[in-house]
């Protein structure tokens, strides 16, 4: 459930919310990062739930000595009224069988606070690809029924790959065709309810593989950026920095603690 | 997948989590009878609350029973052991009750005759200051957790053999507005599990909340550990509970001892 950070409950009708699915190389999260850290998003709320597993830590957005000790929580809330934006971050694993129950909560949150649309980022087994995939490029977006009319046309403009189809069982040569995403986590079945309880969704994936997956974060959210123009894209501003986004502080020590100098 | 240097093909661990539920669901939907038996092993899995010796339920939640202002938990063998000989020691303390839980990994097959003396929870209430772990709904109510992490997950940008454990953590909720007992811990550091429901819980509901984490490398009972935790005795929760520190120590002597015994099976 939805928990306001302040005293009041915030209005989020028409506001367009981003969240990650929990995937292959976390990308949607480290996007969902990148975007908070670089908007500067400000926390509005906790998503509290037994679905996922729980973790806290200090506040992984700090900027200084000041705010760097609020607690933050396995799922929050973050905004940007200036641009309608909303952003559910989500930090942990979802518990074994909880990860349904999860979706109905979320999504049922969505429709009575009114959001306008949902925007999932997500990502997918690269080895899953066929030889067409290989040969593209590795993102991906997919639209519910009900935002098809709102979104198509800017879609189309930017020559958008959707989501192929793919045999539902890959070994079997006469199987029926469907959306498959492995490695997606709850990306399916979000997809799967939103087209069933007519949520206004939008699912932006690319193919990753396991690793360092910054570059991949940065990708997704460049992807994103082409579309919704969140910051101002590179090329039109000379006088921008060479990296538009913003790595939030957590994002040290990714690989492990300093090593020791004994070692060489 | 990934091919390994001898040519085999494995499944790659995913970061993300495990992939067996999607397979599950890709491959065969859940029938009313596999939901049935899920639902029976999470009652199964429920923890009660008892009295210990009379193995009798609680019939109203603990906090209302007792009210209090202070909630001290300890989780794991080192703090409970800090909390036994320097807190529970000093003064009289009674037991007011214990938490049975059961899951899949218990080695008991039956909940219903999981005797008292396994209870994993035990909960005490100080006879001469009542307000001491009771219940005050939320509004006075501050709470203090301890416990022990591998100083391995401790992660720091200067090279790990720069630690010296034992060494204390804290994390606090928003509303907890009184100093720690020592330095707070550093991004990236992340807490899981109990200890960190515990804070995500209060936090969420704005309950005043502190806990501190010993970074040690010794995950036994251990008094080098234990006695990393004395900078807490100066905190508001724990302050003016402990009336005899060298007896106190005498007492955690004691406890180590017994169980070094126990566990030198071969000297």
């Amino acid at each position: 459930m939805f928990v306001p950070y302040g005293e009041s409950v915030p209005d989020l009708a028409g506001f367009t919310l981003l969240m990650p699915a929990v995937s292959v190389g976390n990308v949607g999260q480290l996007a969902i990062d990148l975007i908070i850290s670089t908007l500067n998003m400000c926390k509005i709320g906790y998503f509290y739930t037994d679905c996922l597993v729980p973790m806290v830590g200090n506040n992984p957005y700090a900027t200084s000595e000041e705010n760097s000790t609020e607690l933050s929580i396995n799922a929050e809330v973050y905004s940007l009224p200036s641009k309608k934006l909303v952003a559910l971050q989500l930090r942990s694993v979802f518990i074994k069988y909880k990860s349904k129950p999860f979706c109905e909560k979320l999504l049922s949150w969505v429709k009575s606070s009114n959001c306008a649309k949902v925007i999932i980022l997500s990502s997918s087994h690269s080895y899953h690809r066929n030889d067409l995939q290989l040969r593209s490029t590795p993102f991906r977006y997919l639209l519910t029924p009900s935002v098809q009319k709102s979104v198509q046309n800017k879609i189309k403009s930017l020559n958008w790959e959707e989501m192929e189809k793919s045999q539902c069982i890959p070994e079997i040569s006469d199987s029926e065709f469907c959306i498959r995403i492995p490695g997606g986590g709850i990306t399916k079945t979000l997809y799967d309810e939103g087209c069933l309880k007519e949520i206004a969704m939008v699912i932006l994936l690319k193919f990753v593989s396991e690793g360092d997956n910054i570059p991949d974060a940065l990708g997704l959210v460049e992807y994103l950026n082409e579309w919704l123009q969140i910051i101002k894209p590179c090329g039109e501003d000379p006088t921008a920095s060479a990296l538009p986004w913003k790595m939030p502080s957590s994002w040290r020590l990714l690989f492990g603690s300093g090593l020791p100098p004994a070692l060489f | 997948m990934a091919a390994t240097f001898f040519g085999e093909v494995v499944k790659a661990p995913c970061r993300a989590g495990t992939e067996d539920e999607e397979e599950d669901d890709e491959g065969r939907k859940e029938t009313p009878e596999d939901r049935e038996v899920r639902r029976q092993l999470a009652r199964k899995r429920e923890v009660r609350l008892l009295r210990r010796q009379t193995k009798t339920s609680l019939e109203v939640s603990l906090l209302e029973k007792y009210p209090c202002s202070k909630f001290i938990i300890a989780i794991g063998n080192n703090a409970v052991a800090f909390l036994s000989s320097f807190v529970t020691s000093s003064g009289v303390w009674e037991e007011v009750g214990c938490a049975k839980l059961w899951n899949e990994w218990c080695r008991t097959t039956d909940t219903a005759h999981l005797s008292p003396t396994e209870a994993f929870c035990v909960f005490y209430h100080l006879k001469s200051n009542p307000s001491v772990f009771g219940s005050c709904p939320r509004k006075n109510l501050q709470i203090t957790v301890l416990t022990c992490r591998h100083v391995t997950d401790y992660k720091t940008s200067e090279s790990t053999s720069s630690l010296h454990p034992p060494f204390l953590k804290a994390l606090k909720t928003q509303n907890f507005k009184e100093p720690p007992c020592c330095s707070l811990l550093e991004q990236p550091n992340i807490v899981h599990d109990l200890p960190a429901a515990v804070l995500s819980y209060c936090q969420v509901w704005k309950i005043p909340a502190i806990l501190y984490l010993c970074y040690t490398d010794v995950m036994k009972l251990d008094l080098i550990t234990v006695e990393a935790f004395k900078p807490v005795l100066s905190s508001r929760s724990l302050k003016g509970l402990v009336k005899n520190i060298p007896q106190s120590t005498e007492v955690l002597k004691k406890l180590v001892t017994t169980n070094e015994i126990q566990s030198n099976i071969y000297t």
